[in-house]
């Protein structure tokens, strides 16, 4: 297994957000996490890459446990996170919010530099010089996703990545991501939207509440609409 | 990200300009001259790493506070360390070797190394700014600069980060310095003469913009040169003009932004408060009748130095007042007691009035001062607020020092003693006695009228209180007048009871003195600052009985006290108090809502 999290519950203060949860992602596949607003989803993400600081639980990635070492340690092994609300650096051009996110290659995974990102994204390659804030939302999120790229990872969190984009826009991405998984990525999205999921995800999990609801292949999600009705809005 | 940096600067100075000094003396020749200033500051530069690394990371989650008032101990500290290393006289370093000359431009004669220095400012900005915008090391302290999470979640240390950052910082503070010093003296004092100078053109400039700042250095050192010929005495005045009128025109500076909402508050979470219950009014009543009766068993020493702490509690409740309830942490409040102080002395040295008459008088002296400066210190919040008042309290202090016509200077003004009925240490403790309960009633009563309620208001939410009506910056100048005044009674009476003002009742070790009284108590209650000032100042009495190295001590004990108490002494406090009554009652309903909105 890529990624193993088992027992994981997190808090923010006081409030408990996250319950026993647990899910897998084996290499090269894509899971797509699915929930209802607030249910959790960024919350999990957030915990896996250790920028919540009240969490407790297993977390092994490659087998190593991970769930008690800072972030940057965390990322440099190769686990990349692509946030929900973009935090693209708005004061640096698309070049330079690149060169944030770059990492030695790492042996055995694919090395990006930011010419094959313009290749993945052709409408950043317009626009190297500019700065991340003059930028619509739709390209803001393939430069966050690009910077994420840079590192190198082995495996990407990407937190709603269809979240507010145009349709057409929201095509161009799920092209994206299966390209990054044509090159040997491992991919969790998080999703409201089931539709984009089905495009690209092998199997599903359905969080709910802070606890997960769900588990199995897009198609036994299919086949079980009254799970989708109880935990999806749709 | 560099914000935590303000305090520590001037001392990172200063002792820039002793090792070049010291390394130019040693090292000969001209590559011995500009090597020992680079080495100087490459030392400094390490040092200040290293108090990164052992101080500075420990208390990067305390309230901002809490971190400047730790640089803060560290100045301190550092300006004994420094007296112990290199003595207390003034050091004059070696010329420059190559501009020892001077250059002839427009008939005027002007210093080669002048010229130089005009130089060399731009280059370094320019090298500056290629190293921001043209490595990958300027990249990543921009992008921290705007969201460190992310930062971090790109997979960049930015504990190193911030080291690097800090240590370039002190770099280029200890470069400064060191070049001082074919210019001017070496002294133990010019680490907050620059700070007052970097304040201001920070201020003008606009809060964290660069382009600014250099800009605003020029504007300063023209006045500065300009201001020399033709009004000797008031070139600092003129800087301050200035400032105000930059201010007003644009509150965040030239080149600022205007700074978050969220700001406005100390980050100190600040629990309800009620009026005392009546057995607390008791207690209390009970605790000025055994200090009124001690008199009669303490001897003349010992009362001296009990109207000495009596004085500290009167000038602590009036920082407190404007602190916690306003919300206005002053770094300067000296400033207010020592133009008290001024006040009573010039009633009774230059209109011959007599003591009655000073302690009327006298304060308003602090009203005034507080008028004026306060006009334009509510214009900012937060650190800045802190900053200025700071600088402001130099000013007052400069003045004191150098207008030796009407202060004396470094003199002081002597012969400023009690009426004959009050001059007997046990007759002048029970003044004091008298007034110090009088004020920290005063106050606290202030607490809990209308003006309270609407400063706390103020305090927690500024786009709030302004919808209900309040006038955030109007109400905290009021608070600011009130504390200013206060401060200058307690001053007056420091003056009779010395029979003597300084500028140093001016000086900034009186103003940490009072953050200290605050913090030390407690901030949530007025109590709090009484009994802070009485354990502190007794304290400080003793030590500086037993050592000369006052401020040393001093900034080593604010330096632990942050530490030690890294959510700060509040949240100390409150944990105890939780934990031994869990169920204390929410009384002072009305006070009770408006803190808890937030
Ligand atoms: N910083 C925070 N402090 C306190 N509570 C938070 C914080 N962030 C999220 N929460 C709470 O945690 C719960 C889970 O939030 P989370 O952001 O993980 O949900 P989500 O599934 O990502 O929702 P969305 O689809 O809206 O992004 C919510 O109830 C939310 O209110
Ligand atoms: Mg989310």
């Amino acid at each position: 297994m890529k990624l193993e999290v088992s027992g994981l519950n997190s808090h923010y203060g006081p409030a408990h957000i996250l319950f026993d949860v647990a899910f897998e992602v084996g290499a090269g596949e894509v899971v797509a996490l699915l929930g209802r607003n607030g249910a959790g989803k960024s919350t999990t993400f957030r915990s896996v890459v250790g920028l919540v600081s009240q969490r407790e639980g297993q977390i092994r990635f490659d087998g190593t446990d991970i769930s008690r070492m800072p972030t940057y340690d965390i990322v440099r092994r190769g686990l990349g996170y692509v946030p929900e609300d973009r935090r693209i650096f708005t004061e640096l051009t698309v070049e330079e919010n690149f060169s944030v996110g770059l990492q030695p290659p790492r042996p055995g995974v694919a090395t990006w530099t930011p010419e094959r990102i313009y290749q993945l994204f052709p409408n950043l390659g317009e626009m190297r010089k500019r700065p991340g804030g003059q930028m619509s939302g739709g390209e803001q999120q393939m430069l966050t996703i690009g910077r994420t790229l840079m590192g190198n990872p082995s495996l990407v969190l990407l937190d709603e990545p269809s979240e507010g984009l145009a349709p057409k826009i929201v095509e161009q991405m799920a092209d994206a991501i299966l390209a990054m998984r044509k090159e040997g990525l491992s991919i969790v999205i998080s999703e409201q939207n089931l539709h984009f999921a089905k495009l690209i995800s092998d199997r599903a999990y359905i969080i709910e509440k802070g606890r997960m609801r769900f588990s199995g292949t897009m198609a036994e999600l299919e086949a079980n609409p009254e799970i989708r009705d109880a935990y999806l809005a749709v | 990200m560099t914000r935590i940096v303000n305090f520590a600067h001037g001392a990172f100075y200063m002792v820039g300009a002793y090792l070049a000094f010291t390394l130019t003396e040693r090292l000969a020749g001209t590559w011995g001259f500009w090597g020992g200033i680079l080495i100087a500051a490459a030392v400094v530069a390490v040092l200040g790493a290293l108090l990164e690394i052992v101080l500075l990371r420990r208390i990067y989650r305390a309230p901002e506070l809490f971190q400047l008032l730790a640089t803060f101990g560290v100045t301190l500290m550092v300006q004994d360390i420094v007296v112990l290393i290199w003595g207390p006289e003034d050091l004059m370093g070696r010329r420059a070797p190559g501009f020892r000359g001077a250059v002839e431009i427009m008939g005027q004669l002007v210093p080669a190394y002048d010229l130089l220095l005009i130089v060399l400012g731009p280059t370094v900005l320019g090298l500056l700014w290629l190293l921001f915008h043209r490595t990958r090391w300027g990249v990543l302290v921009r992008a921290a600069t705007q969201d460190r999470d992310m930062v971090a979640a790109l997979g960049v240390n930015q504990k190193w980060l911030f080291t690097s950052v800090f240590a370039l910082g002190v770099f280029l503070a200890a470069l400064g310095g060191a070049l001082q010093i074919p210019r001017d003296a070496v002294s133990h004092s010019m680490d907050l003469r620059i700070i007052v100078d970097v304040f201001v053109v920070v201020v003008i400039g606009g809060l964290g913009s660069v382009t600014g700042a250099f800009l605003a250095a020029i504007i300063v050192s023209e006045l500065n040169a300009f201001g020399i010929l033709i009004f000797p005495k008031i070139s600092l005045v003129l800087v301050f003009l200035v400032m105000a009128v930059v201010l007003v025109i644009r509150p965040y500076g030239l080149f600022g932004k205007a700074e978050g909402a969220q700001r406005t508050s100390l980050g100190l979470s600040i629990r309800p408060w009620r009026p005392f219950t009546q057995a607390e009014r008791i207690a209390v009543g009970a605790g000025v009748l055994v200090a009124a009766s001690l008199p009669l068993f303490l001897g003349n020493y010992a009362l001296t130095v009990g109207s000495e702490i009596l004085v500290f509690v009167l000038f602590a409740a009036s920082l407190h007042f404007m602190m916690t309830v306003g919300g206005l942490a002053s770094f300067g409040h000296a400033a207010y007691f020592g133009l008290g102080a001024y006040g009573a002395a010039f009633m009774v040295k230059l209109f011959g009035a007599p003591m009655e008459v000073a302690l009327l008088m006298g304060p308003l002296m602090g009203l005034v001062g507080a008028v004026l400066f306060g006009w334009f210190c509510v214009r900012l919040s937060g650190v800045y607020f802190a900053m200025l008042t700071l600088a402001f309290a130099q000013i007052a202090w400069s003045i004191a020092f150098q207008w030796v016509e009407v202060t004396g200077g470094d003199n002081g003004m002597l012969g400023i003693w009690p009426a004959s009925w009050a001059s007997k240490p046990a007759a002048f403790f029970w003044l004091v006695l008298g007034v110090v309960t009088v004020g920290v009633c005063i106050l606290r009563v202030l607490v809990f009228s209308p003006f309270g309620f609407a400063l706390r208001a103020a305090r927690d939410s500024t786009l709030r209180s302004e919808a209900i009506g309040i006038d955030r910056r109007n109400v905290q100048w009021a608070a600011f007048i009130v504390a200013g005044t206060f401060a200058g009674i307690a001053g007056v009476l420091f003056a009779f009871l010395k029979g003597s003002v300084f500028p140093d009742n001016l000086g900034i070790p009186i103003s940490v003195d009072g953050l200290v009284m605050v913090l030390l108590g407690g901030i949530e209650t007025v109590s709090g600052a009484v009994v802070g000032a009485v354990v502190y100042k007794a304290l400080a009495i003793w030590l500086m009985s037993q050592t000369e190295m006052s401020k040393l001590i001093l900034g080593a004990v604010v330096v632990l006290l942050v530490v030690a108490f890294p959510k700060g002494i509040v949240g100390f406090l409150e944990d105890l108090r939780h934990r031994r009554r869990p169920a204390s009652p929410p009384a002072g309903f009305k006070a009770a809502k408006v803190e808890a909105a937030e």
